[in-house]
C-alpha cells in the first residue's frame, strides 16, 4: 500500500512582496519553506506508515530548486521523493496543477504500489485556493474528504476510511471507502522533527525528476496553455501608515490614558 | 608477635591485591569513554592539584571546609604510619623505631596529635551531618559508617600505643601527650590483661584498616580521596563553556546517547564525586525542586557505567538506559531540560566534575539522534533554522529598532566596532530600548561602530545550549562566513549570551574576534573620558545588581558592570546576597528562555525575591534575559515602583538627559 503526500514549496509568505508592475510575487532572494498544511498531511502520512508499514511517496510539483522540499521530506522518513518539474509545467493554474499531480499519482499507483490514501494540505499560504486537493481527486475519481482534522478509523483492507472534518463551530464524521484523498488542517498533528542521521542521509540522496517526457501530459492541458484562469492584477490593498503616539515605557500611565481617549472618541469601549 | 604475622601476611596481601583489583575493575571502565582532546600543561595541572587538592581551596569557602582540611592532612600524614603498620605487621622488625631517636620521636609526636586532631574532626563532621548536613539526604548509612570506621581506626590505633606505654615498650613515650593520658587509664591492669588489650587494638586496627581498603575505598564515596586529586590534576583549561564540534558525516554518532559516548574525563569525574551536595544547593533548577540534581546527574553515570560495564566491553548493548525513567543510574528526560546550563554547579564543585556539558551531551542526543524535546522547542528549532531568530519574525524587521536613529552599516574599511545588536536587542519590544541606549552612548562617545542589518543573524546560543548542534553548526558556519567577508574584527554585543557565544564558541571554527561586552566597554569610555557624566543617574536610587551567568560565571566578567554603575550613579551597586561567581540565575540560560516551567517554584521569582530583600528601587541587568525574566518576575510579586534596567540605560540616563 502506497500513501501519497503531495507538498508545496512556498515562499515564506511573511518576507513576500508583490511586483507592482508583472503582478506577480516577488520570488527572487526569497526563502522558499514547505507550505505548513502539507507539513502535517506529510506528518500524517508517515505515522499511518509507521502505524501500518505502508510505504510513502512525497510528490511537489516546482522549479528544479523545490528539490529542497523533497529533501525535507526524505530526512522525515519518506521512501519516495519526486518532483514533478519541467518547463511546461510552468504558469499552471489550480487545473493544470491538478493535472500533473494526478498524472504523477497515477504513475506511481502502476509503477510503485496500489495508492490507498493521498494527503493534501489544506490549502496554501500562496496560492491560497484551496482547489488543488480536490481536484486532483475528481481528476483520480476517489473520495474527497476536506479539512480533516483527525483520521478516527482506517482499515486498509476493508478499504474504509473515517475521518473527522473540522468545519466552523462543529465537527463532522465522514465515512468513505478508499482510495481517498484527504486535505488536512494543522489540528490533525504535530509534525515531527528530523533527525540528523536521516538529514545527513537526505543531503545525499537524489530526488527522482519526473518531467512530461516521463508523464507524457498533452500539453494543452498542463502549464500556461492548459490554465484556463488568468491573474488580471495582483497588488497590496493601500493601507494608511500607523503612526507612534506615545512611549508606553516612558510613561505607561499617560500612554493609556491617551489610548483610552483615542477609543472613547471612536466609541470603541462599551460604556 | 610470630602467630599475629602468620595471621596477618595472608590477610595484608589478600586484602592489597583485592583493593587494587577493585580499583581496577570500576577505573579500568573509565576507558570505555571516548578519549579526550587533552591538554599536556603539566605545571598547569600539577599546580591545579596543589592548590585544589592539597590546598582545598574550594573546600574553605564553605563553614566545616577547615575540618575537611585537617582530616585530609592528617589522613596524608597517617598513610604513612599506616603503611609502616602493614610492613611491621608482616615483617616484625620493620619499625619506625629503629630510625634514630630525632626523626622517630617527632614521628610519634606527630602522629599522636594529629589521631587526637582526626577524631575531633570525626566528631565534627558527625556533629554537621547530624544537625547541619549540606542537603536533607546527606545523612547517608554509607557517610556514617565511612566516619564511624576512622574513629575505631584511630582509637584503635591509641590502644596500641597505650598498651605499649604501659609495658613499657614505647621509646617515645614521652613525646605522645595523648596516648599517654590514655595509658594513665590502664594503671592497674595485669601483664596479661594489657597483653590482651593490645592484642585486640592491634587487630581492631588492622581490620578497621582492611574494611576501608576494601570496602569504603573501592566501593563508596570515599574513592575520592584518590580520584578527585586526580581530578583536580586533570582540570581543563579555560572555563567549560563549550562543548567539543560534531562532524556531520554519516555514519556519526551524535550526543550520548549510551554510557561509553562520553569522554572518558566525563566517566572519570563520575568516580571522583564527593557527594558533597555543593552543586545540588547552588543549581536553580535543583534548589526551586524541579527534577535536575547534578549530584545525582554523576551518581547516574557512574552507577550507569558499573551496571553496564562489562557488556559494553564485550560490545553487547547495554541493559540500562542512561536516559530513562530517572531511577538510578537513569537520568530522566524531564532533568536535562532542567538545566539552565548557568555553571553555578561546576563553579562550586570543590573537586572540577564538570556538569553541564554533559547534560548538553545527553541533549544532543535527544534532539539529534531521537529528535525527542519538549513541544515548546519545536517553533524554536525551525525560527532558528528558517529565519535565524527566535520568534521567527521575517529577517528583514532586525535593523527596525534603529528606523528613527542614524544608524551606519558597518563597513569594513572605515568601520572599527561591529555593534552586534543579536536578536532580543533587534526583536525584543522592552529590549529595543537597550540597544537605542547603546546607540546613543556610542554616537556621544564618538566610536567608530556600525551595524549589520537585515544581514546580521542569530548567534545560535539556545540551540547550541539544548543540545541542537546540528542547526547550531550551520548558523555559526554562516555567521563567522559573514564575518570574515566583512572584515569584521571588533564586536561589541549587549547580550553575555551573543558575547560568550562569539568569542568562546566561534573560535572553535577559527574565528578569533576581540569581543566587548557593552558593560565593560561603557565602563572603559567613562574611565577613558569619552563619555561625561552629568550625575543623573543618582536619582535612580538604590540599585542593585545582578550577574548574568553567562557574563560572569562563563567568562568571570564582574567588576565591569559594577564599575559602570558606580560611575554613574556615584556609589557601588548594592549586592544581592548570592553575587559573583555565586550569583543564582534568572531561569533563562541554555535555552530555558523558550520553554515552560511546569514544576518547582518559578526560578525567576525566587532571584526576584532575593534581589527585594536589598530593598533596591532599581535593579539592574546586563542581558536581555535577565531583564526579561526580571520584569516578569517582579510582576508577581508586591513591589511598587522596583524599576528593572540594563546597565546601558542606567549609563545613558547619566550621560544623555
Ligand atoms: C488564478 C490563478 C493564476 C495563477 N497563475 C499563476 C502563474 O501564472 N504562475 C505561477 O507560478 N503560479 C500561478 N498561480 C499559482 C498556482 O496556480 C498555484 O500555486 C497552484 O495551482 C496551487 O494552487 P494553490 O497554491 O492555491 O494550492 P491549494 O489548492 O491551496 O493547495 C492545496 C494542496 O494541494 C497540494 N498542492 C498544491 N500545489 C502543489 C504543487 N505544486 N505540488 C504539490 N502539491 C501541491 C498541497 O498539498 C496543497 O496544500 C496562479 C493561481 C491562481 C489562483
Ligand atoms: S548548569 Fe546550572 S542549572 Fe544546569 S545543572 Fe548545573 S547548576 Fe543546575
Ligand atoms: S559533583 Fe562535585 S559538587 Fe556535586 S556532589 Fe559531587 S563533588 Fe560535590
Amino acid at each position: 500500500m502506497l500513501i501519497v503526500a503531495c507538498i508545496k514549496q512556498v515562499p515564506d509568505t511573511t518576507q513576500v512582496q508583490i511586483d507592482p508592475v508583472t503582478n506577480t510575487l516577488i520570488r527572487d532572494g526569497i526563502p522558499f519553506i514547505v507550505n505548513p498544511y502539507d507539513t502535517h498531511a506529510l506528518e500524517e502520512a508517515l505515522r499511518l506508515k509507521d502505524r501500518f508499514g505502508c510505504r510513502v511517496a512525497a510528490i511537489s510539483m516546482g522549479p528544479p530548486n523545490a528539490e529542497a522540499t523533497l529533501k525535507k521530506a526524505l530526512a522525515l522518513g519518506v521512501d519516495h521523493a519526486i518532483l514533478l518539474s519541467d518547463r511546461v509545467f510552468g504558469g499552471a493554474d489550480t487545473l493544470a496543477t491538478s493535472n500533473v499531480l494526478s498524472a504523477a499519482i497515477r504513475k506511481l499507483h502502476s509503477d510503485v504500489d496500489e495508492v490507498g490514501l493521498v494527503l493534501c494540505g489544506k490549502q496554501t499560504i500562496d496560492g491560497d485556493t484551496a482547489q488543488v486537493g480536490p481536484g486532483i481527486a475528481s481528476r483520480l475519481g476517489y473520495q474527497q474528504l476536506t479539512l480533516v482534522d483527525r483520521i478516527v478509523d482506517l482499515n486498509f483492507s476493508g478499504k474504509i476510511i473515517r475521518v473527522s472534518r473540522k468545519l466552523e463551530g462543529r465537527h463532522e464524521i465522514v465515512e468513505a471507502p478508499l482510495p481517498a484523498m484527504l486535505t488536512v488542517v494543522r489540528e490533525l498533528n504535530r509534525p515531527r522533527y528530523p533527525k540528523v542521521p536521516m538529514r545527513l542521509a537526505a543531503a545525499k540522496a537524489t530526488v527522482e525528476v519526473w518531467n512530461n517526457q516521463v508523464l507524457k501530459l498533452d500539453e494543452q492541458k498542463i502549464g500556461l496553455k492548459g490554465s484556463p484562469t488568468w491573474v488580471s492584477k495582483i497588488f497590496s490593498p493601500d493601507r494608511a501608515v500607523g503612526e507612534i503616539l506615545g512611549d508606553g515605557f516612558a510613561d505607561p500611565e499617560g500612554t493609556a490614558e491617551m489610548l483610552i481617549e483615542k477609543l472613547l472618541a471612536k466609541d470603541m469601549l462599551p460604556i | 608477635m610470630p602467630q599475629q604475622t602468620v595471621l596477618f601476611t595472608p590477610l595484608l596481601v589478600a586484602s592489597v591485591a583485592f583493593f587494587a583489583w577493585s580499583l581496577y575493575r570500576q577505573l579500568s571502565l573509565v576507558g570505555l569513554g571516548k578519549p579526550d582532546a587533552g591538554g599536556t600543561d603539566y605545571v598547569r595541572s600539577l599546580r591545579s592539584m596543589l592548590v585544589y587538592a592539597f590546598g582545598q581551596k574550594r573546600i574553605l569557602r564553605h563553614p566545616f571546609g577547615f575540618n575537611h582540611l585537617l582530616m585530609f592532612w592528617a589522613c596524608v600524614f597517617l598513610v604513612v604510619v599506616n603503611i609502616e603498620f602493614m610492613l611491621e605487621g608482616i615483617f616484625p622488625s620493620l619499625s619506625l623505631a629503629k630510625l634514630p631517636d630525632r626523626i622517630y620521636f617527632p614521628i610519634c609526636f606527630i602522629s599522636d596529635i594529629l589521631s587526637a586532631l582526626v577524631i575531633l574532626a570525626v566528631v565534627n563532621a558527625v556533629i554537621r551531618r547530624m544537625f547541619f548536613p549540606a542537603y536533607a539526604q546527606a545523612r547517608t548509612f554509607e557517610a556514617f559508617v565511612i566516619l564511624s570506621v576512622i574513629c575505631v581506626h584511630m582509637l584503635a590505633y591509641f590502644g596500641i600505643n597505650a598498651s605499649e606505654i604501659s609495658q613499657g615498650r614505647e621509646l617515645a613515650a614521652a613525646y605522645m601527650p595523648v596516648s599517654n593520658v590514655l595509658a594513665g587509664l590502664l594503671v592497674g591492669m595485669t601483664a596479661e590483661e594489657l597483653g590482651l588489650f593490645h592484642v585486640v587494638s592491634w587487630w581492631t586496627h588492622a581490620i578497621a584498616l582492611m574494611v576501608l581498603m576494601n570496602l569504603l575505598i573501592p566501593y563508596s564515596k570515599h574513592l575520592h580521596v584518590f580520584t578527585a586529586i586526580a581530578n583536580c590534576f586533570m582540570r581543563r583549561e579555560g572555563k567549560p563553556n563549550v562543548l567539543p564540534l560534531e562532524a556531520f558525516v554519516e555514519g556519526n554518532v551524535f550526543g550520548a546517547g549510551q554510557v561509553d559516548l562520553f569522554s572518558r574525563k566525563d566517566l572519570f569525574d563520575s568516580f571522583a564525586c564527593t557527594k558533597c551536595g555543593n552543586c545540588q544547593n547552588a543549581c536553580p533548577a535543583a534548589f526551586t525542586g524541579k527534577a535536575m540534581n547534578p549530584r545525582l546527574l554523576v551518581n547516574d553515570i557512574r552507577v550507569n557505567l558499573l551496571v553496564n560495564g562489562s557488556r559494553l566491553k564485550r560490545g553487547e548493548a547495554p541493559i540500562l538506559p542512561l536516559i530513562g525513567n530517572g531511577g538510578e543510574g537513569s537520568v530522566s528526560e524531564e532533568a536535562l531540560w532542567n538545566c539552565t546550563t548557568c555553571g553555578a554547579c561546576m563553579e562550586s564543585c570543590p573537586v572540577f566534575i564538570e556538569q553541564m556539558p554533559k547534560i548538553i551531551q545527553l541533549r544532543r542526543h535527544l534532539v539529534e539522534t531521537e529528535a525527542q524535546f519538549p513541544e515548546e522547542l519545536l517553533n524554536l528549532f525551525e525560527n532558528m533554522e528558517g529565519r535565524s531568530n527566535p520568534w521567527g519574525i521575517a529577517p528583514s524587521e532586525r535593523a527596525k529598532w534603529c528606523s528613527q536613529l542614524d544608524v551606519k552599516p558597518f563597513d569594513k574599511n572605515t568601520t572599527e566596532y561591529l555593534f552586534y545588536v543579536g536578536c532580543a536587542g533587534s526583536f525584543d519590544s522592552r529590549n529595543k530600548h537597550v540597544s537605542v541606549a547603546m546607540a546613543q552612548l556610542l554616537d556621544r562617545a564618538g566610536i567608530s561602530w556600525g551595524i549589520l542589518g537585515k544581514d546580521e543573524k542569530c548567534c545560535g546560543d539556545s540551540v547550541r545550549r539544548l543540545g541542537n548542534e546540528y542547526v547550531f553548526d550551520k548558523m555559526a558556519r554562516e555567521n563567522v562566513e559573514i564575518f570574515r567577508e566583512r572584515g569584521v574584527r571588533k564586536v561589541i554585543t549587549q547580550c553575555p549570551h551573543c558575547f560568550s557565544t562569539l568569542k568562546n564558541d566561534y573560535r572553535q571554527y577559527g574565528l578569533e574576534l576581540e569581543v566587548i561586552h557593552h558593560s565593560e566597554l561603557l565602563r572603559n569610555l567613562v574611565q577613558d573620558g569619552y563619555l561625561k557624566l552629568n550625575g543623573t543617574a543618582g536619582e535612580m536610587g538604590a540599585v542593585v545588581f545582578h550577574d548574568s551567568c553567562y557574563l560572569g560565571r562563563h567568562n568571570d566578567v564582574y567588576d565591569a558592570p559594577r564599575e559602570a554603575l558606580r560611575a554613574a550613579t556615584g556609589t557601588a551597586p548594592k549586592e544581592i546576597g548570592r553575587n559573583r561567581n555565586n550569583a543564582f540565575c534568572c531561569g533563562a540560560g541554555g535555552g530555558r528562555m523558550w520553554m515552560e516551567e511546569h514544576s518547582g517554584e518559578r526560578i525567576n521569582l525566587t532571584r526576584v525575591k532575593e534581589a527585594l530583600e536589598e530593598k533596591p528601587d532599581t535593579i539592574c541587568v546586563a542581558c536581555p534575559y535577565c531583564l526579561t525574566m526580571f520584569e516578569d518576575g517582579l510582576k508577581d510579586v508586591n513591589a511598587d515602583g522596583v524599576k528593572v534596567l540594563d546597565v546601558a540605560e542606567v549609563m545613558a540616563e547619566a550621560v544623555l538627559r
